[in-house]
């Protein structure tokens, strides 16, 4: 399924979309991994993970079977 | 309780006022959100409203599940719009409908501002300096 990405995080990261590296086997490790690529993403006051359409904690595990998405602070309203 | 959870283009608060429409209920309480032409003193031409719309219908009904357990509210309506959006449009209408109005109030409050801190959609504002 892979990695969707939204709002400031898009920009950030240049892509909508990516695969999920290789090695990442849970949420905390994937934030990491973005954190280390993209150090931009460091300067949000919130970066959420959700794992098939929910909201995740960093020690959820996750596969590229999941379908996941890269939440920066919401805005609605 | 009833309830109307829309994603979509263009919203009306009369959708919102049928839907919560119910010879059971004395009190409505209608919410609308509009584009403001203004941010921190800098003039908004336009916001870009963006919605990762599958996550965004689910957090929606969680609020809704949960106005259920807390309140004795007969109907719900909760709209968003997406797109590109002008000052003066609607962005989002939550209506309330109840036996009296005191819950009414409560329940589209809580709705409301959970909305703003759950629901995965983001605006992006468009100013007339034409700075980000």
């Amino acid at each position: 399924m892979g990695i969707l990405l939204f709002g400031v995080a898009k920009d950030i990261a240049g892509t909508p979309k990516m695969d999920l590296p290789e090695h990442i086997t849970d949420v905390g490790a994937l934030k990491q991994w973005l954190y280390n690529h993209y150090p931009a993403l460091m300067q949000l006051s919130s970066m959420m993970i959700a794992v098939n359409r929910s909201y995740a904690t960093d020690g959820q595990a996750i596969t590229a079977a999941d379908e996941i998405a890269v939440i920066p602070p919401v805005s609605g309203g | 309780m009833d309830v109307l959870i829309s994603i979509k283009e263009t919203i009306t608060v009369q959708e919102a006022l049928d839907f919560i429409q119910s010879p059971e209920c004395g009190g409505e309480v209608i919410f609308t959100g509009t584009i403001r032409n203004h941010t921190k003193g800098r003039g908004v031409v336009k916001l870009f409203y963006e919605c990762y719309e599958a996550m965004a219908i689910s957090e929606m009904h969680k609020i809704a599940d949960h106005v259920k357990a807390q309140w004795d509210i007969k109907k719900l309506a909760m709209l968003h719009a997406t797109g590109d959006k002008y000052p003066g449009d609607i962005a989002v209408v939550i209506a309330v409908a109840s036996a009296h109005r005191g819950i009414a109030f409560d329940a589209c409050e809580y709705t409301i501002d959970t909305l703003k801190e759950t629901v995965p959609i983001w605006k992006k504002e468009f100013f007339e300096d034409g700075r980000d």
